[in-house]
């Protein structure tokens, strides 16, 4: 099994590579992260912390919109693509499971996204703290929003797949694809923010609001890194939210995206006839 | 050859195989059988069932009603994927990957080492090309990559779906002989095609798919004495004026020379002594057996057989 998932990892990341994904991915992650870092050095003073979490804070609003917006167009393509294209159907008369298939996919765009942060904020991280310094909470900072971003990436390629697998073809995975960015990283907080304002500070304000926000994915994972940096907190301005829940909420929803999201789009590729 | 008295067990059963899509009949109550080394060839026009058929037997599609059994086992499980090779009708390839590349990664998901590649490139003529992109290469060639695939791990069984389509008379020339080597080394084959003039010579067996229907299964001979198809007599009359003969022995006039007559084969000699005992009033007589392609539509046509 391993050696199947392995040989289909393989080919998708040189498919990746020749595509230029990897390229793309890592020059835009690097280039916003760059660009946001110097852009937002202006706040340090003010605030008492330094450039690098001014940076970190700078860097997490960014990944709330560019990691899943990665993830989802390397993942929409991936089973109604192959299924039009004809490759489906032939693979799956070799001795490889949809689960082995979907795994392997999985593994290859995860990798792509993984270097592409790594290297973007890390980049970014390294320039901030050499020209305005670094402690070392502000290191594992940046440290977690790397980590955090390559399981929102995780939970968006899981997603892409789900859609990829329930569209009929690859051009209405894209739109589905495009419709659920919207719907997660624009749309779910607007209407919340919608419901906040209707309820004046009530009971669904304090006892039910944070811990919607804290299911969808996006928004765990800017809990997660608000509550993990009290700098970051205050550059984001999202304490409120965050210390409305237990700490662990956050984390475990994030964490428990990708595995969830893997297991509904193997289910719906299992109805896929090739 | 194989020996099909020692081996005479079929190697996939299909049995009373309906599928439908919706409300629409795709396939009625179907049953093939195929044994080792035996080429069949599977007919029928666009929409008849052949592909339906060939994604049942892979187990890419699930059956209505019916069973099917690849070297005993069922379709779609491991020993059945294993037992079984498929060539889509269209192949598509990942553009990006060379064919090299492409073909590794089925060796290793076949289990077979990665020392076969080299070879079975070479065996369908891609040696030259393995290294650049598929998606620089021609129809022909990546019809040959799907045919060298087709070759991995000695298939028991192997589907090949309009295998002929877009390729020139060599290389379909080609095609044939690696089905015929195949055949000889005990794979059973089951061929869907439009080229119906190839498969003729090149088959064992002729199946013909009608609306989702089994309408013939046969050898070609058998075949063609069960349509009992008219053989077709060309006669040319003397001085080009065919008004005489046609008043001797009837038949259709084709032009002011010629007499068109159809008789069924077991009435030919008789015809042709009748035909004799005109002496010199016919210069010429030409004599045409039933095609294939008659065949072929007097069975997949609307007409019951």
């Amino acid at each position: 099994m391993i050696s199947r998932v392995l040989a289909i990892a393989s080919t998708e990341l040189r498919i990746a590579r020749r595509n230029l994904w990897v390229l793309t991915a890592s020059l835009i992650m690097m280039l916003f992260a760059l660009a946001l870092t110097f852009a937002g050095a202006a706040p340090t003073g003010a605030l008492g912390v330094d450039l690098l979490t001014v940076s970190v804070a700078s860097m997490t609003t960014l990944s709330v919109y560019l990691a899943p917006l990665l993830a989802l167009m390397m993942a929409f393509d991936a089973i109604a693509g192959d299924v039009e294209r004809g490759g489906l159907a032939l693979i799956l008369t070799y001795p490889v499971s949809r689960g082995e298939i979907l795994l392997g996919k999985f593994l290859a765009h995860l990798g792509t996204l993984a270097f592409a942060m790594t290297l973007g904020f890390g980049t970014a991280g390294a320039a901030a703290a050499l020209s305005g310094g670094a402690g070392s909470e502000s290191l594992i900072a940046l440290a977690r929003l790397i980590g955090t971003s390559i399981l929102l990436g995780g939970a968006f390629l899981a997603l892409g797949y789900l859609v990829s697998a329930l569209a009929g073809s690859a051009t209405a995975a894209a739109g589905l694809a495009a419709g659920l960015w919207l719907l997660f990283v624009v749309l779910y907080d607007l209407s919340l923010l919608g419901a906040i304002v209707f309820d004046d500070g009530g009971f669904f304000t304090r006892s039910v609001f944070p811990w919607l926000l804290a299911l969808n994915p996006a928004d765990a994972f800017r809990l997660w890194n608000v509550a993990g940096a009290e700098g970051v907190a205050l550059a984001t301005g999202m304490t409120g939210a965050a210390d409305a829940l237990p700490a662990w909420v956050a984390p475990a929803s994030l964490i428990l995206w990708p595995p969830l999201a893997l297991v509904m789009a193997r289910g719906a590729f299992g109805r896929v006839e090739p | 050859m194989i020996d099909n008295t020692a081996s005479g067990d079929a190697v996939l059963k299909v049995e009373k195989l309906c599928k439908s899509h919706g409300s629409a009949e795709v396939l009625r109550d179907v049953s093939l059988d195929l044994r080792p080394g035996e080429r069949v060839a599977l007919l029928g026009h666009n929409g008849a069932g052949k592909t339906t058929l060939m994604k049942q037997v892979l187990g890419l599609s699930t059956p209505n009603a019916g069973q099917i059994t690849i070297a005993g086992a069922y379709p779609g499980s491991d020993a059945a994927r294993k037992a079984v090779a498929y060539l889509p009708e269209a192949v598509a390839f990942h553009r990006a990957l060379s064919g090299r590349e492409q073909l590794s990664l089925f060796a290793r998901l076949a289990g077979e080492p990665r020392s076969i590649v080299a070879p079975l490139l070479e065996r369908v003529g891609l040696a030259d090309s393995a290294d650049r992109r598929i998606g620089t290469w021609s129809k022909g060639m990546r019809q040959r990559l799907g045919l060298a695939q087709v070759l991995l791990g000695r298939p028991r069984v192997a589907l090949l779906d309009e295998p002929a389509s877009g390729l020139d008379p060599i290389s379909r020339y080609e095609l044939y002989s690696i089905i015929d080597e195949m055949a000889a080394q005990g794979t059973a084959l089951l061929i869907s095609s439009h080229a119906l003039t190839e498969v003729e010579a090149r088959t064992d067996r002729i199946a013909i798919l009608r609306k989702g229907k089994l309408v013939a299964d046969d050898s070609l001979a058998r075949l063609s004495k069960r349509a009992g198809l008219p053989i077709r007599l060309k006669l040319t009359a003397k001085n080009n004026d065919a008004t005489e003969l046609h008043a001797e022995l009837g038949g259709q006039r084709v032009n002011g020379a010629s007499v068109e007559l159809l008789c069924r084969p077991d009435q030919k000699m008789e015809r042709l002594a009748r035909i004799a005992a005109l002496g010199d009033l016919v210069t010429d007589v030409e004599m045409s057996p039933p095609s294939l392609e008659d065949l072929y539509r007097r069975f997949s046509g609307e007409e019951q057989p």
